[in-house]
């Protein structure tokens, strides 16, 4: 014990004088959970819109100001033909083309349906996407005032007609910031945690310290315990800031219980450790620790299921997450604050980690040799 | 029992393309200042890591202390010091939290064992809140030999602990060396500066893993084969030049301001010959001596056969 208290101090003071490394700790993850959330945002908006009117009617002024009206487009360019818009899309000028038909009113009225032709460029999937959606939904709704106007209120519909109200629950503005917080803050603490971890036990092989080390009587598991608990601190400090920033500056107060994910983080956080430990025992300088580190923290990141859907993985890509520790807890998080799942919810994903934490922690303590 | 044996102990680098230490065996008295000499790359260094537990040998038995550095190793941990070559205490803790450190590892305390360090840590005293990083080489020094000692350990382990040292600094590390030696403390010590051999008690000159002899440093001089001669001219370089082709010269190598160097067939006396030799090259100021060999002669002689 006495020996641990010591090894603790030292570490500690270590940390506590290099004051670019405890900058980098605690005010980077602040800054990052302040620009990443406002950046990380699905919604397309200014989607520029290119119209080619063969009618001008009515029916198309209104459609037209329907759709610039509802905020997502911008009405770039009005142009007399579809070649003539195409040369916009060509020259990145405009992103959708809307081409509305010659006599689109007359024979919307007269033969109850008409067409539209919607070009997209797609070399921005998510904006094409996204922002043909938009524009289908908004002709849809615009579609159905006409019909209102037109067709005669019966009792029963001569027509069946399924209509579908969707509802967003625990998240019911769709607001990205408190689906994207929560994962992000998951992300910093896993990139601190590991990373500084395996950087500091490295440090120490460069420098020689860890030679003066070894020849101590100094017990191994002293040794990693006093390089496992400063930052395992740290990454509770680290995520208490976050959670502070997530309260007053996003507004996000997590529903489910805040010990919960204390506890869930306190058995993730030696898992994430544990993960340095054994990065920093196959790794004899700092870069070589750095760009393992770079390499598995890229993976987990692209892989967890902060940006796009696990469940939308292939199979194989799925698999892969699954021994992904972090996607395990960027669930956890969003269920517990978004959701105020309880801890049977999360029990699976605890002894997953659990699992993580007991085979990177073995590996590490057995692969790490005073002697060579 | 001796403080430290070596049994056959080879170690080889690098799946065994790169031999360190070859088949070495030898011996250390209780108490002993011992120095193992030689240029880098003699394998002193790796010596050193597998006495203190650091490396195992591939072949060969050795112990410390009486206690074998593989069975034992826990053991031995607690009852060496030991100080690398390159300087490894935590330059950002300052100079007496690396020491309070390294006591409260090994269970003790600075204060338990002052009196050991006293004479070295005084004189880093003064600077004990300057952080490690900071101190000047020599300082440096002593504050990882005070690290090495607080423990008092029964046998230290100075690995080339004068290199990039100043002169006066290294005079001075020595003479701590000969009063810890005084409190029965045997040290082992490597250097590549054949000057500090005569400090030791026995020394063993070492090349390529090897010992080329192992002796005290008065035994080793003794032994060495023939006359040795220093000579020197105002223009030493066409001296060196000439003496290495001249036909009865068995070594000749620059010693400072002075050309060391030996003849073959040593019962006749070459002096003069070479002398009117070398006055009808056209040399002035010619001087030639017999000389005692030093240590380095011995190593070059050694190296030779």
């Amino acid at each position: 014990m006495r020996t641990i208290k010591f090894l603790l101090q030292k570490e500690f003071r270590q940390i506590f004088r290099n004051k670019t490394l405890l900058r980098s700790i605690l005010i980077s993850p602040c800054i990052q959970l302040l620009i990443l959330p406002l950046a990380a945002n699905y919604e397309v908006k200014n989607i520029s819109l290119a119209v080619v009117d063969n009618d001008h009617s009515a029916y198309s002024q209104k459609m037209i100001s329907k759709i610039t009206s509802s905020g997502y487009f911008k009405l770039t360019s009005y142009n007399s033909s579809f070649k003539e818009a195409y040369h916009q899309i060509e020259e990145d000028k405009a992103d959708i083309i809307l081409e509305i038909p010659a006599h689109f009113e007359r024979n919307l009225v007269r033969e109850n349906e008409q067409k539209l032709f919607v070009a997209v460029n797609a070399i921005n999937g998510t904006k094409a996407l996204l922002g043909g959606g938009y524009l289908a939904n908004i002709i849809n709704n615009y579609n159905n005032e006409i019909r209102l106007q037109w067709v005669q209120p019966s009792r029963f519909n001569t027509a069946p007609l399924i209509e579908i109200a969707s509802s967003n629950w625990y998240n019911p503005l769709m607001n990205y910031q408190i689906f994207m917080v929560p994962g992000i803050l998951v992300m910093l603490v896993t990139m601190i945690g590991g990373m500084m971890c395996s950087l500091n036990i490295v440090k120490e092989k460069e420098i020689g310290t860890i030679e003066q080390i070894n020849v101590t009587p100094i017990k191994k598991h002293h040794f990693i315990l006093g390089k496992l608990i400063p930052f395992w601190v740290i990454g509770m400090v680290v995520f208490t800031l976050g959670l502070l920033i997530a309260r007053f500056v996003y507004h996000i107060i997590p529903i489910g219980n805040i010990s919960l994910l204390y506890g869930f983080l306190a058995v993730y956080l030696l898992a994430v450790l544990g993960l340095g430990l054994l990065i920093s025992t196959y790794s004899d300088t700092q870069q070589q620790a750095m760009s393992i580190t770079f390499f598995f923290v890229m993976i987990f990141n692209l892989m967890s299921g902060l940006y796009t859907p696990v469940e939308s993985m292939p199979n194989w890509a799925q698999w892969i997450a699954k021994f992904n520790p972090l996607s395990y807890f960027i669930q956890v998080m969003r269920m517990v604050v978004l959701k105020g799942s309880e801890f049977n919810d999360v029990k699976p994903h605890l002894i997953a980690i659990l699992g993580f934490a007991i085979v990177f922690n073995t590996w590490a303590i057995l692969n790490y040799r005073k002697r060579a | 029992m001796k403080a430290v044996t070596l049994n056959n102990i080879t170690k080889t680098y690098n799946k065994g393309t790169v031999l360190a230490v070859d088949n070495l065996s030898f011996e250390v008295e209780k108490g002993e200042l011992f120095g193992l000499i030689g240029p880098d790359g003699a394998g002193k260094s790796t010596i050193f890591r597998l006495l203190t537990t650091l490396l195992l040998a591939d072949s060969g038995t050795a112990t410390v202390d009486g206690l074998d550095i593989v069975k034992d190793f826990k053991t031995i941990r607690k009852k060496v010091g030991y100080m690398p070559g390159k300087f490894s205490l935590y330059q950002d803790l300052t100079v007496e939290e690396n020491l309070n450190f390294f006591a409260s590892i090994f269970g003790t305390t600075i204060h338990e064992n002052y009196e050991l360090i006293k004479d070295i840590y005084v004189q880093i005293e003064p600077f004990k809140t300057r952080r490690a990083g900071k101190l000047s080489g020599g300082m440096k020094q002593k504050l990882a030999l005070s690290c090495a000692l607080i423990h008092k350990p029964s046998v230290l382990f100075l690995d080339e602990p004068t290199t990039g040292v100043d002169t006066v600094s290294r005079k001075e590390f020595w003479q701590m060396l000969k009063r810890l030696k005084e409190q029965g403390i045997t040290i082992l010590v490597s250097t590549p500066y054949m000057d500090e051999a005569n400090l030791c008690d026995r020394i063993a000159l070492m090349q390529s893993g090897k010992i080329l002899s192992i002796d005290t440093p008065a035994n080793i001089t003794k032994a060495y084969d023939g006359k040795l001669y220093a000579i020197r001219s105002s223009s030493m370089h066409k001296l060196l030049i000439e003496l290495r082709n001249y036909e009865f010269t068995e070594s000749c190598f620059a010693f400072g301001e002075y050309l060391h160097i030996t003849f073959k067939k040593d019962h006749i006396d070459h002096t003069n010959a070479l002398l009117s030799y070398l006055k009808h090259n056209g040399h002035t100021n010619l001087e030639l001596k017999t000389i005692e060999p030093s240590i380095e002669d011995c190593f070059i002689q050694l190296l030779k056969q």
